[in-house]
């Protein structure tokens, strides 16, 4: 029951904290104060308090997007075991829903911004398809690889325990994962190199452009569904690269809450020390990637 | 050893002498004081019997071969060196000359060694010793030649030091202590790993085969012979490949002494008819009659190759035309590179009526093309005949049909490109140098060609001695 | 000891796979360095201890292929305007990916060999990394255009070469391994030199202007 309870707790309230640390890394290495570690919670009460301006072409498609998206994000997220525990809802083949459930969040979020009918939206609701096609094979063999260490096909087993006996036996694969994984969630979540969260320049733009015309309490949802997958993509690669059980549940949730804080931390200091890709490399990156856990798969084959 | 010591190291030390040598017009004496020395010491190494097994530096019945062979045509070259470096004043000869010296050096040292991993080290240090010899003309074209025979050859060389790590790979299945020279490796050929011993002959023939300009891996030698000065060219077609032939050999009786003859045999065949058969597609309508030379070089390692495959006699053919071939190459090269050098173009649209305009090179061009294509009286005729007895002799119809069509082919190809240039008269306002020619450009060629012609009519008996020596050596009977 | 050097290999194989989807020459350049000095801690590890033959070819290597050769490449870098290699015939994705290719190729092709026992393991995974190196070497030397990406695709080549040769390195007298590094050093200092020339010869060192000799 405690478990249940800090599974939620953690999964709602922290999201908007890893926002906050990320921004505090790029400020410390911009030599630059920065914004309050807590700024994105305030920010999102403010945006809740504020109006909304519809456009007049839209239709209920605009706002159903935004709410579609958190909720199956959320969904999704009962899915994920955080840290060791195991997830609230479980079963064979459970992964694959995960997957999906993240698609038909992006399937509405693009639905909506095609919405406006705009042609910025269009462009960023283009790219964004584009490359989370190219960044499912890497999500998918890095799944086929823990199944093949694990034994098992539910999300908690294959971030189970049995990790632990993966780094033993196979360290090359695991690293290979973990790096595969890191990258893939930089492109799920808009993070340079592969969009910058900052930017609103035609050129440059893929997320942000696709929620240009949001406002008020859809921004806010928007915001707090994008730190939420953030969040669960880093628990995935938080889970793979630091496989801790100590036995004391408070200990492991602290622990969890503490290598999640190291995850943003390192996001932060990925987007301060690179650039952007040009946008005709992102795909060179994701194949990449994707070749990284195929090839750790392919290693597990070999034994 | 101390017969090997004097055949390599004098090359060497006259290499590092002439590259500091500071004056260009005296420098190529050096070349010809290289090529005395080589001669002799070659003469005292192949006049006494065979030394013990087991050592690093010995010269096998083939390498002994091509050490007189390589001498021979060495000597030849230099003292046309010396006509040639003088009428070409306008070009510092220090490095052509230091890296001519090495070149033989590393030759010589190909037939020394008995060692496979030292054997690659000196294939692969030709490669790049003669790779600034081709650069000897300093344009955009032989640039060109230049990086290609650079990249291809060594990629292909890298390959054969796959091939060699295989070997050596498939010798260690067999046990007992690793060794990597050639008598130890026959002595255990028995217990080698097959598959292995398989990937490596292939590789191992890929890589040397590249250097020898077999076909498919000949893609360079076209340009890097069409581009090269015809010295350098004669020393490439008749001393390197049949350095890399050597390499080849020895390969050849490591899989004959592991019993995979047959499957050796059978992929040397193949290369050996590729070889003629894409000679004589280029050579046909070729306009520059020195990249003709490079595709006839092509056919005739396509001969070579075709004998060691047919085993039997046909390896005592293709040893011998690998002497026969090496002499006539030399000779059509440096008339070749005359006639270039007189009419200041190599191409038969400009180049008319050589027996006109330089009696000497026009006909010992004219010589050097019936000797080349194989017709008596001259050596090639014989050896050629040879291999076509083996194929006959085994039955290999095909083979030996293939063989007679491809060299009709070539013979009518390079005919119209050799009767064009020296017959005739030269065309109204061509273009003429004032490079003549000379005794020291056309000695050395007469002098080679009447050693070829000598090995046609009479074959000296101790050279056949020294050829069936080797063909049983490989494993082929005499 | 073995396992350790198989990870050591593992990351050989994805060092390939970065040499092969990379457009810049200077990325390029230290990634075959870094590849150099990852592979010169092969005869050490796998070996296990450094006797004198293997720390002379570990040092040998180190210095030739971590050091040297690239400091000569970076010099004739230098010496060129152009910073990036353009997207040659094959393309960079698909490049990388028949790198993968050959990479899983390798792997199988080194399940189904007879393999010695070397050193307590059966030195599998050197076959696989030594032949997947090799084609990766063979394919980014035959689709690229630059003369400077050609000459790393040989040293790419040479690496898969040196890989295998460290399974054999009791066998292979030293002189051999010596001789073996110093040919690489000379065979890329004439290259470099040539390139030098290729530049101030056609102002740029795309191969695609060493054509005009053709049949």
């Amino acid at each position: 029951m405690i478990d249940l309870t800090l599974h939620f707790l953690v999964l709602l309230l922290m999201p908007p904290l890893l926002l906050g640390v990320i921004i505090k890394t790029k400020a410390f290495f911009g030599g630059r104060v920065g914004a309050p570690v807590l700024q994105p919670y305030f920010d999102l009460l403010k945006l809740l308090r504020k109006q909304m301006v519809l456009s007049r072409t839209t239709s209920w498609m605009f706002l159903a997007g935004p709410v579609v998206t958190l909720v199956a994000t959320l969904a999704a997220s009962l899915l994920l075991p955080l840290g060791e525990r195991a997830a609230p809802v479980r079963f064979a083949g459970d992964f694959v829903l995960f997957a999906y459930l993240l698609a038909l969040g992006r399937f509405f979020t693009v639905a909506a911004a095609l919405d406006t009918g705009s042609a910025f939206e269009g462009m960023g609701a283009a790219r964004e398809i584009t490359f989370s096609c190219l960044s499912e094979p890497a999500v998918f063999l890095g799944l086929l690889a823990l199944a093949r260490i694990t034994g098992s096909l539910e999300l908690s087993g294959l971030l189970g325990p049995k990790v632990v006996d993966g780094w033993i036996a196979a360290a090359p694969t695991m690293v290979m994962l973990v790096v595969g994984l890191f990258v893939v969630a930089l492109a799920e979540n808009c993070r340079i190199p592969f969009d910058d969260p900052n930017t609103h320049l035609e050129l440059t733009m893929i997320h942000e452009v696709m929620v240009l015309d949001h406002s008020g309490p859809a921004l806010g949802i928007i915001e707090y569904g994008a730190a939420v997958k953030l969040f669960l993509f880093g628990a995935v690669v938080v889970r793979l690269a630091a496989p801790v059980s100590t036995g004391n549940p408070l200990l492991d949730w602290g622990a969890f809450v503490l290598a999640m804080v190291l995850f943003a931390a390192l996001v932060g200091v990925v987007e301060s020390g690179m650039a952007r890709l040009r946008l005709t490399y992102v795909p060179n990156l994701l194949i990449g990637a994707g070749a990284l856990t195929g090839l750790g798969f392919v290693l597990l084959l070999m034994r | 050893m101390v017969f090997a010591l004097l055949s390599i190291v004098p090359p060497i030390l006259l290499a590092v002498v002439a590259f500091f040598w500071p004056a260009d017009r005296t420098r190529p004496v050096w070349l010809v004081v290289a090529g005395a020395v080589h001669l002799a010491a070659s003469a005292l190494a192949l006049t006494t019997p065979n030394p013990a097994p087991d050592q690093w530096l010995a010269l096998d019945p083939p390498g002994r071969l091509v050490l007189g062979l390589i001498s021979v045509l060495f000597g030849a070259c230099s003292v046309y060196a010396i006509g040639y470096l003088r009428a070409r004043t306008s070009r510092p000869n220090r490095i052509f000359c230091a890296a001519l010296l090495m070149f033989l050096g590393m030759m010589t040292f190909i037939t020394w060694t008995q060692h496979l991993g030292l054997m690659w080290v000196a294939v692969e240090a030709t490669t790049l010793a003669s790779a600034p010899l081709l650069y000897f003309n300093r344009n955009a074209r032989s640039l060109e030649a230049t990086w290609k025979y650079l990249m291809v050859g060594s990629v292909g060389i890298a390959l054969a030091l796959l091939g060699s790590l295989f070997l050596g790979y498939a010798a260690a299945h067999a046990g007992g202590a690793p060794s990597l020279l050639f008598d130890d490796l026959v002595r255990n050929a028995g217990g080698f790993s097959k598959p292995w011993l398989h990937a490596a002959f292939v590789l191992l023939t890929v890589g040397y085969g590249t250097k020898m300009g077999l076909a498919p891996m000949h893609t360079w030698k076209p340009d890097a012979y069409g581009e090269a000065p015809g010295l350098v060219g004669s020393l490439l077609a008749g001393g390197m490949t049949s350095c890399a032939f050597l390499a080849l050999v020895r390969v050849y009786r490591l899989m004959a002494a592991a019993g995979e003859a047959a499957f050796a045999g059978r992929i040397l065949v193949i290369l050996g008819l590729l070889s003629m058969a894409v000679a004589g597609v280029f050579m046909v309508r070729q306009r520059d009659f020195k990249r003709m030379l490079a595709y006839s070089s092509v056919e005739h390692m396509g001969i070579l190759v075709l004998g060691l495959g047919l085993g039997g006699l046909g390896v005592f053919g293709a040893l011998l035309h690998m002497l026969n071939n090496g002499i006539v190459k030399g000779v059509m090269f440096l008339s070749a590179g005359n006639i270039h050098r007189i009419y200041g173009s190599k191409l038969t649209g400009e180049v008319r009526g050589a027996l006109r305009v330089a009696p000497w090179s026009g006909a010992l061009l004219l010589a050097g093309f019936i000797a080349v294509t194989g017709s008596p009286p001259f050596g090639p005729f014989v050896s050629e005949f040879t291999i076509l007895n083996a194929a006959f002799g085994q039955g290999r119809f095909a083979v030996a049909a293939g063989m007679l069509l491809f060299l009709l082919v070539i013979f009518i190809g390079m005919g119209t490109t050799v009767l064009a240039v020296v017959q005739g008269v030269p065309a109204p306002g061509t273009r003429r140098t004032e490079f003549r020619d000379g005794p020291l450009t056309t000695l050395p060629s007469v002098v080679l060609l009447a050693a070829s012609l000598i090995m046609g009519v009479l074959m000296p008996a101790p050279i056949s001695r020294l050829v069936s020596e080797a063909a049983r050596y490989v494993g082929g009977a005499p | 000891m073995q396992s350790t050097a198989d990870a050591v290999l593992v990351i050989v194989l994805a060092v390939n796979l970065l040499v092969l989807s990379s457009s810049r020459l200077r990325t390029i350049i230290y990634t075959v360095a870094a590849q150099g000095v990852i592979l010169s801690l092969l005869p050490g590890l796998l070996h296990g201890g450094l006797g004198v033959r293997e720390l002379v070819v570990s040092v040998g290597a180190l210095v030739l292929k971590g050091v040297a050769i690239p400091r000569m490449l970076l010099r004739a870098l230098a010496d060129l305007p152009i910073r990036r290699e353009i997207e040659p015939i094959v393309g960079f994705r698909a490049s990388l990916l028949l790198g993968l290719i050959a990479t899983v190729g390798s792997i199988y092709v080194s399940t189904r060999l007879p393999l010695l026992e070397v050193e307590g393991g059966s030195g599998q995974m050197f076959v696989a990394a030594s032949f997947s190196t090799v084609l990766t070497g063979f394919l980014l030397l035959t689709t690229r255009m630059k003369a400077i990406t050609q000459v790393l695709g040989y040293l790419v080549l040479e690496n898969g070469i040196y890989i295998f040769g460290v399974l054999l390195l009791r066998a292979t007298p030293f002189l051999v391994e010596v001789g073996v590094l110093l040919d690489l050093f000379v065979a890329i200092f004439v290259m470099g030199i040539i390139i030098n020339h290729i530049s101030r010869e056609f102002t740029s060192i795309s191969t695609e202007h060493l054509s005009a000799l053709k049949d």
